[in-house]
C-alpha cells in the first residue's frame, strides 16, 4: 500500500478498509458481493470449522480441536453465568454468537491482505444496537415499568436521585455508541498503524525499525483482537444483567 | 491519516464513513450473524453441551465406581485381618494344648522317676545301714577282744563282762 512516487513517500493506511465489489467495478449496492461479504462469509466458515467440524466425533476425551471448541464454550458460558446470573444462560447462544463472530472476524482481519469487517463502524454499530435494543426490550418485558428503577438509584439520598437519574439515562443511551466505537476504533487504529509501519518499511534507512515496529504492533494486535471480543462480550453480559435485574 | 491524492475513483478519508457502503455491509452482516446463530444454536452448542454433560456423567460414574472398589478393598482387608487374627488365635490354642500335653507327660515321667529314685534311695539307705551296723559290730568285737587282750597282757584277770561294759561305754562316749 506504499508507493514512493515522484513526490516522495505516500502511504494510504485507510485503503485497506475500502469496501469494493469482488467482481467487476460497479457501485456497491445492498446485495453486491463485496470484499466485506467474502470476509464475513469466511468468519462464518471459521465458526463452522471451530465449533462444528472439531466436535464431529463427540469424543469423551477431546482432541485438540474439540478442546478449543469446549474451551470457548466454557469460557463464554461461565462469563454469562457469572455476570448475568443463572437466568442469563437462556441468552447464552446469542452471546456466544457475538463472541465467536467478533473473535473470528478480528483474527481473520490479522491475515495479511485481508479485509477486517469489525473495523467498520457499520458492522459494530449493528452489533451494538442489536444488543442495546434486545436488552432494552428484554428489560421492559421481564420487569415492566420497574425496569425504569435502573435509572432511579434508590440507595442515593433523595435530592441527588433526579440528578443521578439524568446521568444514568445519558449513560444508558451512550452505551451503544461506546460499545460499537470501542471495537471498531481499536481494530481500525491497530490496522492503520500496521499499514503506516509497512509503508515506512519501504524506505531503506528506517526499514529495520519499521519492521520491528510492525512485529511489535502485530503482537499487540493479536492481543487486542481477543481482548476487544472479550470486552464486547462481557459488556453485553453486563447489559443483560441490568435488563434481568435492574435494581442496583 | 493520509488525505493526499488517492489513485483512481477511491474517495479520500475514512472508508468507515462512506455511507454508501452501509446497506451492503449491514445486509451481509445480518446474513452472517443469522448463519452463525443457527450454526451455534442448532448444532454446535447442543452438541458441545451434551458432550460436556456426558463427560461429567462419565467422570461421576467412574469416581463412584472407584469409591465402591475402595470400600470393597477396605472390606477385603478387614476380612483378611480377621482371618489372620483367627489363624493366630488358633495357632496359639494349638501351642497351648501341645504345651499342656507335654507338661502332663513330663509330670508323669518326673513322678515316675521320682518314685524310682525314692525306691532306689531307700534300698541304698538300707544297704548302707546294714553295712554300718556290720561295721559297728565288728568294731565292738575287735575293741572288746583288744581290751581283753590288753588287760590279760597287763596281767589282770579281769571279768570279761566288766571289760565289755567298759568298752561299750567308751565307744558310746
Amino acid at each position: 500500500m506504499a508507493e514512493t512516487g515522484e513526490g516522495g513517500l505516500s502511504i494510504h493506511p485507510m485503503d485497506q478498509f475500502i469496501v469494493k465489489p469482488l467482481f467487476g467495478d460497479g457501485p456497491v449496492g445492498m446485495f453486491t458481493i463485496t470484499n466485506a461479504t467474502l470476509w464475513l462469509a469466511l468468519a462464518v466458515v471459521s465458526v463452522l470449522l471451530l465449533m462444528v467440524m472439531t466436535t464431529r466425533r463427540r469424543a469423551i476425551v477431546p482432541g485438540r480441536g474439540q478442546s478449543v471448541a469446549e474451551l470457548a464454550y466454557g469460557f463464554v458460558h461461565k462469563m454469562v453465568e457469572d455476570v448475568a446470573g443463572k437466568d442469563g444462560l437462556k441468552y447464552f447462544p446469542y452471546i456466544m454468537t457475538l463472541f465467536l463472530f467478533i473473535v473470528c472476524a478480528n483474527f481473520l482481519g490479522l491475515l495479511p491482505m485481508s479485509f477486517t469487517t469489525t473495523s467498520h463502524i457499520a458492522v459494530t454499530a449493528i452489533l451494538a444496537l442489536g444488543v442495546f435494543f434486545t436488552v432494552t426490550v428484554l428489560g421492559f418485558v421481564k420487569n415492566g415499568a420497574s425496569f425504569l428503577g435502573l435509572f432511579w438509584v434508590a440507595s442515593a439520598p433523595l435530592p441527588l436521585r433526579p440528578v443521578l437519574a439524568i446521568i444514568e439515562l445519558i449513560s444508558y443511551f451512550v452505551r451503544p455508541v461506546s460499545h460499537s466505537i470501542r471495537l471498531a476504533g481499536n481494530i481500525m487504529a491497530g490496522h492503520a498503524v500496521l499499514k503506516v509501519f509497512a509503508g515506512f518499511a519501504a524506505v531503506g534507512a528506517v526499514a529495520p525499525i519499521a519492521i520491528f515496529g510492525m512485529v511489535g504492533v502485530y503482537a499487540l494486535e493479536v492481543l487486542v483482537a481477543f481482548i476487544q471480543a472479550y470486552v464486547f462480550t462481557i459488556l453485553t453480559c453486563v447489559y443483560l444483567k441490568d435488563a434481568l435485574h435492574p435494581h442496583h | 491519516m493520509a488525505t493526499e491524492t488517492v489513485a483512481g475513483e477511491v474517495e479520500v478519508g475514512m472508508p468507515q464513513l462512506d455511507f454508501s457502503t452501509y446497506p451492503n455491509q449491514i445486509f451481509w452482516l445480518v446474513v452472517a450473524l443469522v448463519a452463525v446463530y443457527y450454526i451455534l444454536s442448532r448444532i454446535a452448542l447442543p452438541r458441545i453441551g451434551s458432550v460436556l454433560a456426558e463427560r461429567q456423567g462419565t467422570i461421576t460414574n467412574d469416581i463412584a465406581a472407584a469409591e465402591e472398589l475402595k470400600l470393597k478393598s477396605v472390606e477385603a482387608e478387614k476380612t483378611y485381618q480377621k482371618a489372620l487374627a483367627d489363624a493366630r488365635a488358633e495357632a496359639n490354642k494349638i501351642v497351648e494344648a501341645a504345651k499342656a500335653d507335654i507338661q502332663a507327660d513330663l509330670d508323669v515321667a518326673i513322678a515316675k522317676a521320682d518314685a524310682e529314685i525314692a525306691v532306689k534311695a531307700a534300698e541304698s539307705e538300707k544297704a548302707i545301714g546294714q553295712i554300718r551296723a556290720g561295721a559297728l559290730e565288728s568294731i565292738e568285737a575287735v575293741a572288746k577282744d583288744t581290751a581283753e587282750a590288753i588287760v590279760v597282757a597287763f596281767g589282770g584277770g579281769a571279768d570279761k563282762s566288766a571289760i565289755d561294759g567298759a568298752v561299750l561305754d567308751r565307744l558310746k562316749g
